[in-house]
């Protein structure tokens, strides 16, 4: 929650600032009031006899649009579904620091990913402290959806957003470079990473002076997978349209059902940069090159983790 | 960016209008400002004690003799139209585009006195898209070219005080941008909505505003006043309120207008003028904005008000509207008696020793 009541806060010596008798206004209302009736009523002469409350607000959505209430809310619908459900099991959670920003960078698939909700509620319970998920300005447009992401801590990547987050508010923000080339990908080519963006993700992370933590994550791809994607989605303007066995078995809408696939999660080594912080520009080869680097270490640790695993389902 | 020393010839723009007329009132009790002109289509209607007056065209063609001959060193241009529902297009074009070109056109004449420019903006500069970054520094660029007029107007004006700001390079050219006004008196769309009986929200959306107090507003423009603060900054109260939550603060309840075709669907509303809100304020109502006030705090000014405490002004002033209606008299200028008030003898405070300002006589 940053809203602060700066009263003072910063104010210099020669700032006089004059409390303004207003004693007329502008108005196109008639002045129903008598003399004897003011006379009657104590009425404050000026606006500003009124001194600002120190908290009016009655609800607790901050400045991103997460609301702490609506997310404890959706921790409890979505324990069972987390522990019974996709038997979430995270390996290496004492690399992610309890306090301090940092930039989480995870694998992304499935045509509506479980792999945000997982990721975000695993570490909101584990480590307590907020974790808030950028995603495709896409979300911001779609009625009750965009809404419903926003006050659960997601909201659009757009650099200023995380370095203000990382830097400044130094939280923990979840990134999927792969973005929506992650989720589209169809079955044959699970585990395969997309290219990651064009090195965005480490850019922000060197502006804003915070390691990156990779994080691999599999039975994602099984959860919710993508067999074909039909023709006509920029037509539609959604990203993709795509075919799963949900939809097949429930309709369209059944897409959003994921199947119960196990989920394995593996923190890597947080990756830091000797870069000086808040540069307008860093190189693009170190850039491009630590990208390349953490885009080979997640991609190592999911083949190592899906030859351990024995079974999708059983895991 | 030195202070502002000695005293000085305030020009103010638009003083018929709420904010001119504000400042103007302000300024009155500053007693190291000698004269303060104010501008105007029409007359002001808040009671000013000393403030010069003068009628002038739209797009004040007069006002190269008035910077001349008055000396003036300081303008405050407050005069810019944001709200579309109170003028046509082309007379917003007037008031903004072409009065603020003459105006600097006036400011920046060979022998021109001008030394402090102030010029009231707004966060419409930045527009309102899905593409934006939840705060605006006051670099960052817009998502979108302009569509409506009024953010194209707004657009124009801030192009024509760039322009002024290259060729004047001794004068402090300060633009405010400002967040959606609240307070106990403004009028704007928002304020128009949030009296309705139902406030129109847009299905599926809860943005997040921000705003920024009215006292503030003048507060601010005598802070950059007087500290000549040269450059662009951002205004507005801390925080972001979902409009949710600014409707419950009001104690109402919303009207959901459909996320898809709203334009449309709210059509015959607008037309018949139960519901005023612009295209931009709809796009307002979908995505919200938020202008990050860092820079001009780390220039030593920070709004008394944050944006929840903004609403809470206006959701107070509202509640005393309601019950005991209008509680402070009308005011109408009259020439004479102002002129009587300004320039008579018989005024005590026009007397050579006489008393000075409005003060009263009494302990001190």
């Amino acid at each position: 929650m940053s809203t602060e009541n700066g009263a003072d806060a910063g104010r210099s010596p020669g700032d006089d600032r004059v409390v303004v008798p207003l004693k007329a206004e502008q108005s196109e209302h008639p002045d129903h009031l008598s003399v004897q009736s003011r006379e009657l009523v104590h009425v404050p002469t000026t606006d500003t006899a009124m001194a600002p409350h120190d908290d009016p607000r009655v609800g607790d959505v901050d400045e991103w649009g997460r609301s702490e209430n609506i997310r404890q809310l959706a921790r409890r619908f979505y324990d069972p579904v987390y522990r019974h459900y996709f038997r979430a099991e995270w390996e290496g959670l004492e690399r992610l620091p309890t306090s301090g920003g940092a930039l989480l960078v995870a694998n992304h698939a499935g045509a509506v990913p479980s792999d945000a909700p997982v990721i975000m509620h695993g570490i909101e319970t584990e480590l307590e402290r907020p974790v808030y998920g950028l995603a495709d300005n896409f979300f911001r447009k779609v009625p009750v959806v965009g809404t419903l992401w926003s006050r659960l801590g997601g909201l659009p990547a757009h650099p200023d957003n995380a370095y203000r987050l990382l830097h400044d508010q130094k939280q923990l923000v979840l990134v999927f470079p792969e973005g929506v080339k992650g989720t589209s990908k169809t079955i044959g080519n699970r585990y395969k990473l997309a290219r990651f963006g064009r090195g965005g993700f480490v850019e922000i992370a060197m502006r804003a002076g915070v390691p990156i933590i990779p994080i691999a994550v599999i039975g994602n791809e099984e959860a919710n997978p993508v067999l074909a994607r039909l023709p006509g989605a920029r037509a539609l303007g959604v990203p993709y349209l795509p075919i799963t066995p949900q939809s097949l078995m429930l309709g369209p809408l059944g897409t959003v059902v994921p199947l119960p696939a196990k989920f394995r999660l593996r923190v890597l080594d947080p990756i830091t940069f000797d870069v000086p912080p808040s540069q307008h520009r860093y190189s693009r080869t170190r850039v491009m090159d630590a990208a390349q680097e953490i885009r080979a270490q997640i991609q190592e640790a999911l083949y190592e983790m899906v030859a351990e695993r024995r079974h999708w389902w059983s895991g | 960016m030195a202070k502002r020393t000695g005293p000085s010839n305030v020009l103010i723009t638009g003083v018929g209008t709420f904010w001119g007329a504000r400042v103007a009132k302000a300024l009155e009790s500053d007693e190291s400002v000698d004269y303060i002109v104010g501008l105007d289509v029409k007359e002001p209607t808040i009671e000013l004690e000393r403030t010069e007056y003068v009628r002038t065209d739209q797009n004040y063609s007069i006002l190269s003799r008035i910077v001349a001959e008055c000396g003036i060193d300081t303008i405050l241009h407050t005069f810019l139209v944001v709200d579309p529902t109170r003028a046509t297009a082309r007379q917003m074009h007037e008031i903004n585009v072409i009065g603020t070109m003459n105006l600097f056109a006036a400011a920046s004449a060979p022998n021109s006195t001008v030394r402090t420019v102030v010029v009231k903006s707004s966060a419409m500069a930045y527009g309102t898209s899905a593409q934006d970054p939840t705060w605006f520094r006051e670099d960052t660029h817009r998502s979108r070219s302009p569509r409506s007029n009024v953010e194209r107007s707004v657009a124009q004006v801030e192009a024509y005080v760039r322009d002024f700001n290259l060729d004047n390079p001794s004068v402090a050219v300060s633009m405010l941008r400002f967040a959606n006004v609240l307070g106990a008196d403004i009028r704007t769309p928002l304020t128009r909505a949030l009296e309705m009986p139902l406030v129109p929200a847009v299905f599926g959306f809860d943005p997040r505003l921000q705003f920024v107090h009215e006292d503030d507003v003048v507060a601010s423009i005598l802070f950059a006043m007087n500290h000549r603060l040269a450059g662009t900054y951002n205004v507005a109260g801390d925080g972001l309120v979902p409009w949710s939550e600014v409707i419950s603060m009001v104690g109402k309840q919303p009207l959901y207008l459909p996320a898809i075709g709203a334009d449309i669907a709210t059509w015959p509303l607008r037309r018949s003028g139960l519901l005023d809100l612009p295209p931009e304020y709809l796009a307002l109502l979908r995505y919200g904005r938020g202008i990050d006030t860092s820079k001009l705090k780390a220039a030593g000014f920070s709004c008394e008000y944050s944006s929840a405490q903004a609403v809470d002004s206006f959701v107070r002033a509202l509640r005393l509207r309601r019950t005991i209606g209008r509680h402070r008299p009308q005011y109408h200028y009259e020439r004479d008696v102002e002129q009587f008030f300004r320039h008579s003898p018989a005024v005590l405070r026009n007397r050579p020793g006489g008393l000075v300002g409005d003060v009263a006589p009494a302990d001190d």
